[in-house]
């Protein structure tokens, strides 16, 4: 066991981990925080995407240890003063989520998205999305809400 | 995922050490092939040594003739880096295609050349353009560096610290992805470089290859006709529920072609 330390949704928090624990595992078990979800053992579905840095990583495959000093946010990090982030108020919008399973990777890699591109256009978004697997919708509206949301 | 014992090292000759101190120990770059094989148990390294704390293994350097790319430098800031879009717009393209953007944001390069996965993007751009691997021991050429399924030139004790471009004078990938993992079925790069043509294949083969056939047909005329009649025999490439060696040796042929047209 060892401690680690990082900042998540702008709290400073800290535990003792095994070197194998999951962020994945630190955010939901340790923390409490069940909306980062865990979706397959490959790496492949991005349900596990969370905010490290600034930037959108799978959360099922990186060590807790990995973030030790991290600033780190999770869906829950999303919403400001009971009102929804700009992207989850697009999804809710343009009706992107149907079983919601995927939604709060898609939300996060969404915002990463429009981070990076900001005028995206359908194709990129849709390049974009390849580690984002969602077994409902289709897709379509998911790509609307992202490429729509007023971020 | 088995129990391990994790370091993180504060500088290459840090991370030797305790490497060699370690019974069964390994590196950990981005963790993006190393991760999902341990927690799949078919790795279980008794240590794992994080090289993300070194500076020095991070980073982009362009002098004149070519582009230094640190180990630990990520898909994400290859594909983004102003420099190597300038430089080698080939690079930036191929470094933009591989996997997906969380994939990206961690994978390094250092970690995708020394695992080399056979349906890899990197190995076809350290053959096809000629790089040279830098490690904490030697220069070694991308020629002698490949030398079979998951088997490179590296030894147990070797360390990549960068890769060494040579800028080309015009040079294309084309990738055929398998839709699921979006690896290459088969990934080609053609490079005009200063010592002549060159082509770079991965995915087909167990390890990335030159195509010398091709090679000397573009050195006469640098045009896709000039590959279109080149076949490469199936004897020895990959085959598997994705496509038939037969299938990945006609795919050479056609990522080639729209790799010329491209340059
Ligand atoms: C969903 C998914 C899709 C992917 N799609 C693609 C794709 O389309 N194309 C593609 O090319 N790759 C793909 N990858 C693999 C990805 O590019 C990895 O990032 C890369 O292969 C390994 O790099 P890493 O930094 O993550 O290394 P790690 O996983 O940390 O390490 C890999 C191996 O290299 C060793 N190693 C790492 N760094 C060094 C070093 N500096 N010196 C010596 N040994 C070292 C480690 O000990 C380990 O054995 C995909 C991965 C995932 C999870
Ligand atoms: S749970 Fe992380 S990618 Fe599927
Ligand atoms: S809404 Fe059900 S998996 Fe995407």
């Amino acid at each position: 066991m060892g401690k680690v330390s990082m900042t998540v949704n702008g709290k400073a928090v800290s535990a003792d981990v095994e070197p194998r624990t999951l962020l994945v595992e630190f955010i939901r078990e340790h923390l409490r925080l069940t909306g980062t979800h865990v979706g397959c053992d490959t790496t492949q579905c991005g349900a596990c995407t969370v905010h490290v840095d600034g930037q959108a990583m799978k959360s099922c495959t990186m060590l807790a240890v990995q973030a030790e000093g991290a600033d780190i946010v999770t869906i829950e990090g999303l919403a400001k003063d009971g009102k929804l982030h700009p992207m989850q108020a697009a999804f809710k919008e343009h009706h992107g989520l149907q079983c919601g399973f995927c939604t709060p990777g898609m939300v996060m890699a969404g915002i990463d998205i429009r981070r990076r591109h900001p005028k995206a256009d359908e194709k990129t978004v849709r390049h974009e999305l390849e580690g984002n697997i969602c077994r409902c919708t289709g897709y379509h509206n998911i790509v609307k809400a992202i490429m729509n949301a007023e971020v | 995922m088995y129990q391990f014992e994790y370091h993180k090292a504060s500088s290459v000759e840090d991370a030797m050490k305790k490497l060699a101190s370690a019974d069964d120990g390994k590196i950990l770059a981005g963790g993006m092939t190393l991760l999902p094989t341990m927690k799949q148990r078919l790795a279980s390294p008794s240590d794992l040594i994080d090289l993300s704390g070194i500076a020095a293994l991070k980073g982009i350097k362009v002098d004149g003739k070519t582009v230094t790319i640190g180990a630990m430098t990520t898909h994400w800031e290859v594909h983004s880096s102003k420099d190597v879009q300038k430089a080698i717009p080939a690079l930036s393209d191929l470094a933009g295609q591989i996997g997906d953007p969380m994939v990206r944001h961690r994978g390094t390069i250092g970690g995708s050349i020394a695992n080399s996965d056979p349906s890899a993007d990197y190995p076809a751009a350290v053959i096809g353009l000629g790089a040279t691997i830098k490690t904490n021991k030697r220069d070694i050429a991308a020629d002698d560096y490949f030398k079979g399924l998951f088997e490179t030139a590296l030894a147990d004790d070797e360390l990549i610290v960068s890769v060494s471009f040579p800028i080309p004078k015009r040079a294309a990938y084309q990738k055929f992805p398998q839709p699921a993992s979006r690896y290459a079925m088969v990934g080609v790069m053609v490079a005009e470089t200063d010592s002549g043509i060159r082509v770079g294949v991965t995915g087909a083969g167990p390890c990335a290859f030159r195509v010398p056939a091709m090679e000397k047909a573009l050195g006469a005329k640098f045009a896709a006709e000039s590959v279109a009649n080149i076949t490469i025999p199936s004897d020895g490439l990959n085959s598997d529920i994705h496509g038939s060696a037969e299938y990945r040796a006609h795919l050479v042929g056609v990522m080639a072609k729209r790799a010329v047209a491209a340059a």
